[in-house]
């Protein structure tokens, strides 16, 4: 039950884009189409869902004060290398999307082809690094971890989608020819994220 | 000074602004501008880090082979980011439990990214460090202005010191809570690119 609490909550009331605002630059750049917006969308769910077990069992197992005991060397138990955490994240995040990248190019050449440039950014998509650096800020442990990353996903790619829905709408609307773009994009998302903000109160 | 550096040095505070033109950096810009504080201390970071990164990754762009070049750059930046990161937790651990994971976040605030890729790899140091520098520059005027306009309409305050005496404290100032919830700062930065935009209409995007 925690864990489907953890899940909703992940999805819905801390939703990766509109609640911590992560992920920002891709969400904006590749929303125009609902297609593209679906392709990076589930690329961040496969990526978020292996990133963030991966990365609590370097923490687990590597980082966390106390955590080379079984080493067994003598001393090993009062190592405390959480400050590398950083630089090991991301390590394992660009080695989990390289990977995805080459999987993507030869299963799917036209999703590969309309992700461009935005593939290998997703290893700088601050989602993937900030729900490791949440995951381990709040201590989950590695079943919790899967799901939160898992749901924080979903949430993400539910924000990019639904937003890419809004802007190919907005292609029939008058928009100031100043705000065209990035600018009413912006304060789409701010509308967004204001309707997100009624899951805030919700305690699960 | 040349046209070349002149344009490296000004361009990026208006006319190819990283966060309301080239799209880079805006997580951090969102999340950490509540306050005044918050968003100079982050705009200090980011200024260190990116300076730093372009520069080195510029001094090693003719070593690094370009099949493995993402994670030699994410290792350079990382490494200064855990530099800046326990600087501030020495020295300002309050602003740092503020920030939480937003120091971390500067990893990948793709300004750093983007502007090594675009700038560093293909320049010399001392053009790269200064390409960092002001694009820095345009990175922190946004943070700075969107921090006041939400600490000054959030809680009539600028810096922690009382602007709008508040009803709350007997003046006559209601705070405008929306100020405080993130999504404020998405408004205040369309309203910051459509000021921009008007100004400079070659901005302008087509629909």
């Amino acid at each position: 039950m925690d864990l489907v609490n953890l899940a909703l909550k992940s999805i819905f009331v801390e939703n990766m884009a509109l609640a911590f605002f992560l992920g920002m630059c891709s969400f904006l750049a590749v929303s125009k189409k609902v297609e593209t917006a679906m392709g990076l969308g589930l690329a961040v769910i496969f990526v978020l869902g292996i990133t963030c077990p991966i990365n609590n069992l370097v923490y687990t197992y590597l980082l966390k004060p106390g955590a080379m005991t079984w080493v067994g060397i003598e001393g090993a138990e009062n190592v405390d290398l959480s400050f590398l955490g950083f630089i090991l994240y991301i390590g394992t995040i660009a080695a989990v999307v390289q990977i995805v990248e080459m999987a993507i190019d030869k299963f799917s050449p036209s999703l590969y082809a309309a992700l461009g440039v935005f593939l290998p950014l997703i290893a700088v998509n601050c989602a993937i690094l900030g729900a490791s650096l949440f995951m381990v800020q709040r201590e989950y442990n590695l079943a919790e971890s899967t799901v939160y990353g898992v749901g924080s996903g979903i949430g993400w790619w539910m924000a990019i989608v639904a937003l890419a829905a809004i802007r190919e709408r907005m292609k029939y609307s008058n928009v100031p020819p100043a705000l065209r773009g990035l600018g009413i994009t912006f304060i789409v998302t701010g509308l967004m994220a204001l309707g997100f903000q009624i899951f805030g109160g919700i305690q699960l | 000074m040349n046209k070349a550096t002149k344009a490296i040095l000004v361009d990026p505070l208006h006319v190819k602004n990283p966060i309301t033109l080239q799209v880079l950096g805006i997580c951090s810009a969102l999340a950490v501008t509540t306050k005044v504080e918050t968003s100079l201390v982050m705009s200090a970071a980011l200024t260190f880090v990116l300076v730093l990164s372009n520069f080195s990754i510029s001094v090693l762009r003719n070593k690094i082979p370009g099949s493995v070049r993402i994670i030699t750059q994410l290792s350079i930046i990382a490494s200064l980011v855990i530099v800046a990161d326990q600087i501030l937790q020495a020295y300002f651990y309050d602003v740092s439990k503020e920030l939480t994971v937003f120091v971390g976040l500067i990893i990948t605030n793709c300004i750093v990214m983007g502007r090594a890729e675009a700038f560093a790899m293909a320049n010399p140091p001392g053009k790269s460090a200064l390409d960092g520098l002001s694009n820095a520059i345009g990175y922190s005027w946004i943070l700075i202005v969107v921090g006041l306009f939400r600490e000054l309409l959030g809680s009539g305050e600028i810096l922690g010191r009382t602007v709008f005496a508040t009803t709350a404290e007997g003046g006559w100032y209601v705070p405008n809570g929306l100020m405080v919830l993130s999504p404020s700062a998405f408004f205040i930065i369309g309203m910051i690119i459509w000021v921009q935009r008007t100004l400079t209409p070659d901005m302008n995007e087509e629909a």
